[in-house]
């Protein structure tokens, strides 16, 4: 099935190619411009509080950042590493 | 009350200079007095593709810095009494110009006509930021091509947030896009992005789609603003963008590929 496909499927066009490289691309840098400027160090600064007491990873610890209408919503996540690993 | 345009895209070689001469004889044209002001300080090219440039005196730095009036810096256009040309210092100081500067004599500018037309610099810099700054209406000038695209975007972000309208909480400047030097042959074929791809990946109106024509580069050679050229497409397609800022609605034109003859068909290989 997967070698007949590979002969049957059309090459993506170059146009579509792009179309899509772009659709990613403008709506990571959209995503980006939303934010306050700010979220960057209030994430790091979280972070340094937080390792005074447990040991996690800079990738524990997830920001987002919503607008739903007019409230805005800050979103913190922090994974806590397991008991035996404090 | 004056209205402010500002021509702009961030990536260069797109078409801002030559969108701004056409834009700006298209108003002129039809009667309203339009002033063109070259924000690319250094570079300047307004002046050569109005075909102006050897009647230059003074500039709009030197307007700002009181060395000259308005009045003697403004060139008026051989064509159209109604349309003036204010152009760019050639100067290499990159703080030239300043934000009270411009202001002031947009402000002037406002006085006595109906459309002021600001083109601006390529890039994000200093030039750009001040160009757009003062606008009511932006016209985003982008290729059918992903650097372009891309920029133009990041564009649309610093018209949302860095202008004097953004500052103050007025209403935002009004966008529109303009697609320059579309090729319908290679939309056809699939290799380039099509008006939809673009349109739907900005999300904004659409002003007009210029063609790729060979009476773009005619017409810059001699300093006439292609929109001069009726009989050309490119000319054309201003025409019906000028006509579209004004609130006409017209169809989009110019966007099929051109038919082939038998013969070119038969020998033309592609």
């Amino acid at each position: 099935m997967g070698l007949l496909d590979y002969f049957l499927a059309k090459p993506k066009s170059s146009a579509n190619v792009a179309r899509e490289r772009l659709q990613i691309l403008v709506a990571h840098d959209r995503a980006e411009r939303g934010r306050p400027s700010y979220l960057p160090r209030l994430q790091r600064e979280i972070l340094e509080v937080i390792r005074r007491h447990v040991h996690v990873d800079q990738d524990a610890i997830s920001i987002t950042y919503g607008q739903d209408g007019t409230q805005e919503i800050l979103e913190l996540n922090i994974v806590l590493p397991e008991e035996n690993s404090r | 009350m004056a209205r402010i345009i500002v021509v702009t895209s961030g990536k260069g070689g797109v078409g801002k200079t030559t969108t701004t001469a056409a834009l700006g004889m298209g108003l002129a044209l039809r009667g309203f007095r339009t002033a063109l002001v070259d924000f690319d300080v250094g570079l300047r090219n307004l002046d050569l593709i109005m075909g102006c440039e050897r009647r230059v005196v003074y500039d709009f730095v030197n307007v700002i810095n009181g060395e000259a009036s308005l009045n003697q810096a403004l060139i008026r256009d051989k064509r159209c009494s109604q349309l003036l040309i204010l152009p760019a210092s050639q100067t290499r100081d990159k703080d030239a110009l300043t934000r009270e500067g411009v202001g002031t004599v947009l402000n002037e500018l406002a006085q006595s006509f109906d459309y002021i037309l600001c083109d601006s610099p390529a890039g994000i810099e200093k030039g750009a930021i001040l160009a757009m700054y003062y606008a009511d209406d932006a016209v985003v000038v982008a290729n059918p091509e992903v650097s372009s695209v891309r920029d133009a975007d990041r564009m649309l972000g610093i018209l949302a947030s860095k202008s004097r309208r953004a500052e103050n909480s007025e209403p935002p400047i009004r966008e529109y896009l303009l697609l320059t030097r579309y090729a319908p042959e290679r939309v056809q074929k699939g290799e380039m992005l099509s008006i939809d791809d673009v349109r739907e990946i900005l999300a904004l109106e659409l002003l007009g789609v210029i063609p790729e024509s060979t009476a773009v580069l005619t017409a810059s050679n001699c300093g006439n603003p292609v929109i001069l050229d009726q009989e050309s497409d490119a000319g054309q397609a201003y025409a019906d963008m000028v006509a579209r800022y004004l609130g006409e609605e017209l169809p989009l034109r110019f966007l099929d590929p051109a038919r082939r003859g038998f013969f070119s068909r038969l020998f033309g290989g592609d």
